[in-house]
């Protein structure tokens, strides 16, 4: 049978999206459902004096208004940090209380105060417009540059900071710049971004009197872990009396990994008003209310030897939290932040430092990539000012800093298994033509356009992560993940996961995992995710670790039936076990080439026994049924890598920046299913490719959201993009069985600085931040003017 | 989105008495039902006006085209009579909003909305349109009033656009990168006798730029109008846009224009 691993399967997904079949969760409709409508802060920062809902409840079709209140009264918990980061001087951090519905104040522009629950949603909307919320509106604190020393938001919480937090040694890193022949600083802000996923926040939350359950769908990455968080610390209901269930879900992005407070406001309301209560956001909502992304002001140096050896790296960050510290909050601008800041490239000496400031805007949380982006972008725009300033071509200066063996023992935490960064960049040059850049740019010039060329080298750490490494770091559970695999009697295979695929194609990528390992044909094979009823627990999809992490624990439980179905097999067929061999879906004897097929006994592990002969085919101490779990916990995190390379061509009339070619060439490990990798790599540029020329969150000094919709938030769209160049190299994981790193976060990684440093190349040099907008282009083209005008 | 009453309108006549002062005429609806989703407008009346076959299609004699209020978006782009009359007029319907948008918008509803940013406000300054209603003919150039202000009365129902056929034309359009509406688009038509340089974007309502038209009526070519230094006290500031940029783009737009031509 041929492998399945590494070939371009169709997905089996796509009839059902393709044909308007997805089931996702404003499709669900419940008997005698009401709706909800959430009464928001219309400012970014006030005390509630008085909230009266007298008029609203008298409005037609009303059916409950609950508040702050009563969510206190009923003792709800609030919405949590999942890690706990300590301060450089030992104490921990400090985190404010995020009730579901605010009760005293509200902290950003959209933060729910009260919840109205109609028998239509057009009512609900209208007694909504009824409620009347006396605010004492406070002076709000937006920049995240000034944070700490604007008026303290959160009572206790001294200069807005959350934690300031280290990663390296000063004292060496000092040492090291004393060293230095030059020092090459940058200042540099990663732009705050809005996920956007497709398909808006939903739930719809159900409560069964007779048996006292809450069920729970609603749009999530990580259904079983929002069980445990609303169980465990919001108090909603023990957890076998919650369920939790996320069906088809339109894009997550990190966006969908937290508790919001619509899903414990709904499943404690429901069970409140014992009927079913369905909520979906409106765009607006999605702008104001989902977790927002990146929103970082650095300041970096690299000490080098004047032959462009790097001697020590500095990053002073301060990392906009948002109004509140959520899931992934704390460790997103942290451990995934830090460690990966120092890049590709054998550094001796360096540190992070990040200091975490609350804000009154909407919470900042991990956003495709998130820590990584704005490391790689960090280390990467110096790179490029240190190729510029020291004269030495920027992939030289790259490839005389990289890593001359593996296992790589980068800076500051990890060690990276495989890898061959040098390949990655000569192979990326090779498809971008390098070499013929200086000719294109001349072309351009003789067009009246400016064209320059940017690369970047990045690594990151994902396939999150050794349980005991992340629980050490802070964070609050192991990052594990399951597996079951069960045959039925007549041979077909049910694999349920923890992961979470809201985009990933598991369906179609797992299937070829199993099919693999168990010689099942793919059609025969289902998988099974996202309800906390089906399966065992799993810890959800981020951090590029359904694969490297929820795809091991597969292939490990397939590992447990083939053990079990050559144990079985010699049973049947009077052998020793350790001469059955497993082979393409069948068992064979060794020695006697007699064989069983996986199905036949799959057939016989149910039905232990055979007609007149009082003889059951399993051996003694297995039990019947066909069926194994596996949980995994990785070794080691997955390192992907690679080298990006663009080119931009500007108009320094209109400043419009045009993406003229792209080259991305990774090294994922081992590759599944490459047309699945390349939606991954293509979105993950798009995305990549957006905060470097597009995006952009901005809050007036009120905390007014001004890119609220997308009449002002630029949506990159495909005709922004030019064709893709994509090419791996592969060398394979050596931490996992199946030599897999992940994909779904490089291209969001990688494509910021490259298109950055594309365009600052153009620029002779001259800064702009991101988003490289016309009108910052085209001002930096009228000063090159000016200063080559000088200059001649 | 509140109630409202839904009214088919069978002729000009009809959709006319129906109106009030809280009534809106109901086209493609691309503003108006957006507008009163976000509970930015609210209307006890909508006066359907798609069914009034009088109001569609378009017509090229020698010397114009004309354009019936509720044609939309798409079939003035796809109009084989208007890319031979006036190609720059396709391309510029081409390139309003995305194809749903085009699908359902009209001329009619674009222009009596007259949007700062709207693209066919500055095709009616350059190509000296007539608006025709229900009761008049109105010139483009007392049309457009001021943001989103125009001449027409309560009631009064725009049946057609009336375009001019240049000499040449080309309408070169510097998009807002999320809406892509104009942040500054410039229209220019030489006529026999004189040049429009219509703006849009730029300022809080379309305008024929009467320096940039005198310098190309007397030598029609980019250089006549190169670095030119416009003044922008009256130019649109936003986050999009400074007014400085937006002059500098006006200019640039204009030149582009002129070499398109
Ligand atoms: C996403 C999006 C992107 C867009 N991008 C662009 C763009 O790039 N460039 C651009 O120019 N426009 C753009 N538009 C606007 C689009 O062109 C609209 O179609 C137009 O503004 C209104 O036309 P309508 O037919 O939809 O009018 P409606 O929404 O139906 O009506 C708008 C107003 O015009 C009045 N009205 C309509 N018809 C008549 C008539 N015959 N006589 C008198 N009054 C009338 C109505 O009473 C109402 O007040 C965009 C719109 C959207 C939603």
């Amino acid at each position: 049978m041929a492998s399945l691993v590494g070939s371009r399967v169709e997905r089996k997904e796509d009839k059902r999206f393709l044909t308007g079949k997805g089931r996702y969760t404003a499709d669900i409709n419940l008997a005698n459902q009401t709706y909800a409508i959430f009464v928001r802060s219309p400012h970014a920062r006030a005390s509630i004096k008085k909230l009266n809902i007298d008029k609203a409840l008298k409005s037609s079709g009303v059916v409950s208004i609950l508040t702050g209140k009563e969510i206190a009264d009923d003792k709800i918990g609030g919405l949590i940090a999942g890690w706990a980061i300590r301060s450089e001087d030992g104490t921990e951090m400090k985190c404010p209380g995020n009730p579901p519905l605010a009760k005293d104040n509200v902290n950003f522009v959209g933060d729910p105060v009260a919840v109205v629950i109609a028998e239509s949603l057009a009512e609900a909307k209208e007694a909504a417009e009824k409620v009347e919320v006396d605010y004492k509106v406070l002076k709000a604190v937006t920049s995240t540059a000034d944070a700490m020393n604007g008026d303290t938001i959160h009572e206790g919480i001294d200069k807005n900071l959350c934690f300031d937090w280290l990663l390296g040694d000063r004292q060496k890193v000092k040492e090291a710049f004393d060293k230095a022949d030059k020092v090459i600083s940058i200042d540099i802000i990663n732009n705050r971004l809005i996920p956007n996923a497709m398909e808006p926040r939903a739930c719809v939350a159900d409560y069964n009197a007779a048996s006292e359950e809450i069920t729970l769908y609603t749009t999530s990455q990580n259904p079983h872990l929002s069980r445990l968080i609303m169980s465990a610390f919001g108090n909603v209901a023990p957890e076998h009396k919650l369920r939790v269930v996320a069906p088809d879900v339109g894009g997550g992005f990190g966006s969908k990994i937290n508790v919001y407070n619509e899903d414990i406001v709904c499943s404690w309301a429901a069970k409140k008003i014992n009927r079913a209560i369905k909520w979906v956001a409106e765009r607006s909502e999605s702008f104001l209310t989902d977790i927002h992304g990146r929103d970082h002001v650095t300041h970096a140096e690299l000490a080098v030897t004047k032959d462009g050896k790097f001697l020590g790296f500095k990053n002073e960050t301060i990392a906009n939290l948002g109004a509140y510290a959520r899931v992934f909050g704390t460790v997103t601008p942290t451990y995934l932040f830090g460690p990966c800041a120092t890049g590709v490239y054998e550094i001796p000496a360096a540190y992070t430092n990040v200091k975490a400031v609350y804000t009154n805007t909407a919470p900042v949380d991990a956003y495709r990539g998130a820590g990584r982006p704005e490391a790689t972008y960090t280390i990467e725009r110096l790179v490029e000012k240190a190729s510029m300033e020291l004269g030495i071509d920027k992939t030289e200066l790259r490839i005389k800093n990289f890593p001359t063996a593996f296992p790589f023992k980068q800076t500051l935490v990890h060690t990276v298994d495989s890898g061959d960064y040098v390949a990655g960049m000569e192979k990326a040059k090779q498809m971008a033509d390098y070499k013929g850049f200086d000719a294109r740019r001349k072309e351009s010039e003789a067009k009246g356009k400016l064209r320059g060329i940017g690369v970047t080298s990045y690594f990151e750490a994902c396939g999150i992560a050794p349980s005991a490494a992340v629980m050490s770091l802070g964070c609050g559970v192991g990052l594990w993940e399951s597996a079951e695999v069960r045959f039925n009697p007549t041979g077909q295979v049910t694999v349920y996961t923890g992961s979470h695929s809201h985009g990933q194609s598991h369906q179609t990528t797992f299937a070829q995992i199993a099919a693999d390992e168990l010689g099942v044909p793919i059609e025969n094979i289902d998988i099974v995710h996202g309800d906390t009823d089906k399966g065992t627990f799993g810890m959800g999809t981020y951090g590029s670790r359904s694969l490297a992490v929820g795809g091991i624990a597969i292939v490990n439980a397939c590992k447990k039936i083939v053990e079990k179905g050559k144990r079985v097999t010699a049973k049947m067929l009077e052998a020793n076990p350790e001469d059955v061999e497993f082979k393409d879906g069948e068992f064979i004897v060794s020695k006697s080439n007699k064989k069983k097929t996986i199905g036949e006994v799959a057939f016989a592990c149910y039905l232990p026994g055979v007609r007149d002969e009082m003889k059951s085919p399993l051996p003694e101490g297995d039990e019947p049924g066909l069926k194994e779990t596996s949980f995994y916990d990785p070794s080691n995190f997955s390192f992907p890598a690679g080298t990006h390379i663009a080119e931009v061509e500007i108009d320094p009339e209109t400043g419009h920046v045009k993406l003229e070619k792209y080259t991305a060439c990774d090294d994922f490990g081992r590759i599944i299913n490459p047309m699945v990798v390349e939606g991954q790599v293509h979105g993950g540029l798009a995305q990549g490719i957006g905060q470097a020329l597009y995006e952009n969150a901005e809050y007036d000094e009120t905390g007014q959201l001004m890119t609220g919709s997308y009449m002002d938030y630029t949506m990159p769209r495909a005709d922004n993009f030019p064709e893709f160049n994509i090419g791996y190299t592969c060398t394979h994981a050596t931490t996992n069985p199946l030599g897999v790193k992940g994909c779904g976060e490089a291209g969001a990684i990688a494509a910021p600085p490259t298109v950055m440093n594309a365009v600052i190349d153009a620029l002779g040099g001259q800064e702009v931040t991101m988003p490289a907008t016309a009108e910052k282009v085209w001002k930096a083209c009228k000063n090159l003017k000016k200063s080559n005008a000088k200059a001649a | 989105m509140k109630d409202f009453n839904y009214h088919s309108a069978k002729d000009s006549k009809e959709a006319s008495k129906l109106a009030s002062s809280s009534s809106a005429f109901l086209a493609g609806g691309m503003t108006t039902i957006p507008s009163m989703k976000l509970g930015l407008a609210t209307y006890k009346d909508l006066i359907d006006i798609k069914n009034i076959k009088k109001l569609s299609g378009i017509k090229v004699s020698g010397k114009s085209v004309t354009i019936g209020a509720a044609t939309k978006h798409v079939e003035v782009s796809n109009s084989k009579d208007v890319k031979k009359a006036i190609p720059s007029l396709s391309s510029l319907a081409e390139g309003i909003g995305d194809p749903q948008v085009r699908n359902r918008g009209t001329i009619g509803g674009s222009i009596a909305n007259n949007d700062p940013s709207a693209d066919y406000p500055s095709a009616c300054i350059a190509l000296n349109a007539t608006i025709h209603t229900n009761e008049r003919k109105i010139e483009a150039a007392k049309f457009f009033k001021g943001m989103f202000e125009t001449a027409l009365k309560k009631g009064e129902l725009i049946e057609a656009i009336e375009f001019q056929i240049p000499e040449k034309s080309s309408y070169q359009k510097h998009p807002n990168p999320a809406s892509r509406y104009a942040i500054v688009g410039v229209y220019v038509a030489k006529h026999k006798g004189d040049v429009n340089v219509a703006v849009t974007g730029a300022k809080s309502c379309v305008y024929n730029d009467k320096e940039m038209s005198k310098a190309l009526t007397g030598n029609f070519s980019s250089s006549s109008i190169d670095g030119m230094d416009l003044d922008s006290s009256e130019m649109n500031s936003d986050m999009h846009a400074s007014a400085d940029f937006r002059a500098s783009l006006v200019v640039t737009q204009a030149k582009k224009a002129v070499d398109a031509c």
